[in-house]
């Protein structure tokens, strides 16, 4: 079966200034796909994904994310879109299920229906039992999966994360990374995340792009990008870091 | 819509939570008492013997007893409402990294702003209509004079004013908090520019007035009269820049109907007698809402202007979590 194009992206380009944060960018990435956007500090992941969501306007090229065009059609985009910013911010003095049904006001979700789903949504990040406490007494980690209910609460159809396990416990990481990959699997997402943790990204994206400086100088499924960039057979063993390295060193 | 209305609701619920308006409101609501029980012992004495005057409840709220009349007081202290409810209205959420994630909902960008400013308009009209409502109640006992339908209206026109003019300092201050990336400095800014436009814009315009039009100290009468009129003129022109001054003319000629004229309440001296520069006989309540409309007028203006700036910078701002 043919798989639908969910994020489009032709020559965008987004320059500040004089400064090029993103250099003529070409990537599709199709639906219910895990698309590990890798790269250093500063390449341009966060812009890019800043692009796709119509938070920032591209200088040229062309997005188009369900088929909508982010900067004229925000709203629609932002329907069947979840995004999860980097270092995620909560109102501190509500405590989780405020937190949350505020979010869900905001998508239109009446509150009858949005009561279920935090609940559910509640075990599901096994906050269940901390939800009635201020989120300012919460942890990294507690925050982190509470970002991702928030996420989900208005089950979007793609979901933008932005290095979703920065900081977290090893114990935490593995539990994000299971969440990531039941999400595509179980439920058909569309997910889009930007990391430069390798293992993390080589252990469930199914393709991966690397950005460096700007540029994507590379994308496909890890075992194409190890065959071009290492020049290896299939069946060879090679890890995420090599192919990463030797990119990197290329840009 | 929906989205405003979302976030019109969740600010009113931080409003009435948050322990700084409780404060302020405490605050005024105390003084406003104060100052109406100070003004009614002290009508009560002047008044002995005396036969009533006109409009003698509107005395309530513009006589100045033993300290300064209400008008006053609000004249004054009515932006810090306005400036406490906006000033980190959009640098909060910046700083709490709540605003990337808020913008990626679902609603338009402006919701957030103008829900944001609804729910202080809101919370305004709340502390004015109440403040307002207790110097009535604390007045009717005092001097035991109930208001006429006259100066009913003249009321409700002071406090729409009153709800404009304090709006247009949220509206300011809201607008520092997009410009401005700390609370800190979005207050400050706020601050300063609250005293500069309420307390120098007056010093301003007579240096500006000395220099386009001084002051001719000739033997000619006619000509020192000339000048004399222009450099007033131009000093007028230039106090009305400033908020402050719309709004002390316009409240003053409406809750005041014997004064001559719309010179502000909130300029003149605590030392001010009842009797100084006044009509015989009051200005008809229709020719009181001519001279105030333009105010009004300009008061909504510079409110707008103020929300086109906000939206202009807000709609254009690039909003990242780090």
């Amino acid at each position: 079966m043919e798989k639908e194009i969910v994020i489009r992206m032709e020559e965008l380009t987004k320059r500040y200034g004089a400064q090029t944060a993103v250099n003529r960018l070409n990537l599709e990435v199709l639906e219910g796909e895990i698309f590990g956007f890798l790269g250093p500090n500063g390449a341009g992941k966060t812009t890019t994904m800043l692009m796709l969501l119509g938070l920032t306007e591209p200088t040229s090229g062309m997005v188009r994310v369900c088929g909508y065009d982010p900067a004229r059609d925000p709203l629609k985009v932002k329907e069947m879109i979840g995004y999860l910013p980097e270092n995620v911010g909560f109102y501190e003095d509500m405590d989780a299920r405020q937190n949350l049904r505020y979010i869900a006001r905001l998508n239109r979700i009446p509150d009858e229906v949005s009561a279920g789903r935090i609940d559910r949504l509640l075990e599901e990040i096994d906050l269940a039992k901390e939800a009635g406490k201020k989120v300012g007494s919460y942890s990294k980690g507690m925050r982190q999966r509470l970002g991702i209910a928030e996420v989900l609460i208005k089950e979007p159809k793609v979901l933008f994360l932005d290095e979703p396990t920065i900081g977290l416990d090893p114990d935490g990481t593995n539990w994000m990374l299971d969440l990531i990959h039941n999400l595509s699997r179980e439920r058909q997402m569309t997910i889009f995340f930007s990391s430069h943790l390798l293992e993390q990204v080589q252990r469930i994206c199914d393709r991966i792009g690397i950005m460096i400086k700007g540029k994507l100088v590379a994308a496909g499924p890890l075992a194409e990008l190890a065959q071009r960039g290492l020049g290896l057979e299939a069946g060879e063993a090679y890890t995420l870091e090599e192919i990463y390295m030797k990119y990197f060193k290329e840009a | 819509m929906h989205g405003i209305f979302t976030i019109y609701r969740k600010e009113m619920e931080d409003h009435f939570s948050s322990i700084r308006f409780l404060l302020i409101t405490a605050l005024i609501v105390m003084v406003g008492v104060i100052i109406a029980s100070m003004v009614g012992m002290s009508m009560q004495e002047e008044l002995k013997g005396m036969a009533k005057p006109d409009f003698i409840f509107l005395l309530l709220f513009t006589s100045t007893g033993k300290l300064f009349s209400f008008v006053q007081f609000i004249g004054f202290f009515g932006p810090l409402i306005g400036i406490i409810l906006g000033f980190d209205a959009i640098n909060r959420e910046r700083s709490g990294r709540t605003l990337s994630k808020l913008v990626a909902q679902p609603i338009y960008r402006d919701a957030i702003i103008n829900g944001k400013f609804l729910a202080g308009v809101t919370m305004i009209t709340i502390v004015m209509v109440s403040l307002v409502l207790i110097i009535s109640g604390l007045g009717i006992r005092m001097i035991g004079v109930v208001p006429g339908a006259e100066e009913l209206w003249r009321l409700l026109i002071y406090l729409v004013l009153s709800i404009l003019y304090i709006s247009f300092w949220l509206g300011a201050a809201i607008l520092f908090s997009v410009v401005f990336r700390s609370t800190a400095t979005s207050a400050l800014a706020s601050l300063a520019v609250w005293i500069g436009l309420s307390f120098f814009i007056g010093l301003g315009g007579s240096l500006l007035a000395d220099a386009i039009a001084p002051m001719n100290q000739t033997a000619d009468m006619e000509q020192a009269q000339d000048s004399f009129v222009k450099n007033a003129d131009v000093q007028r022109a230039a106090s009305l820049l400033s908020p402050a001054t719309l709004y002390g003319d316009a409240t003053s000629t409406i809750l005041d109907p014997l004064r001559k004229t719309p010179r502000s309440f909130v300029l003149m001296g605590p030392m001010e007698r009842l009797s100084l520069s006044r009509f015989q006989n009051p200005l008809p309540l229709l020719q009181s809402i001519v001279i105030v409309a333009p105010f009004m007028i300009s008061l909504i203006a510079i409110t707008f202007v103020c929300f086109g700036i906000c939206y202009a910078v807000f709609m254009r701002q690039e909003i990242r979590s780090t």
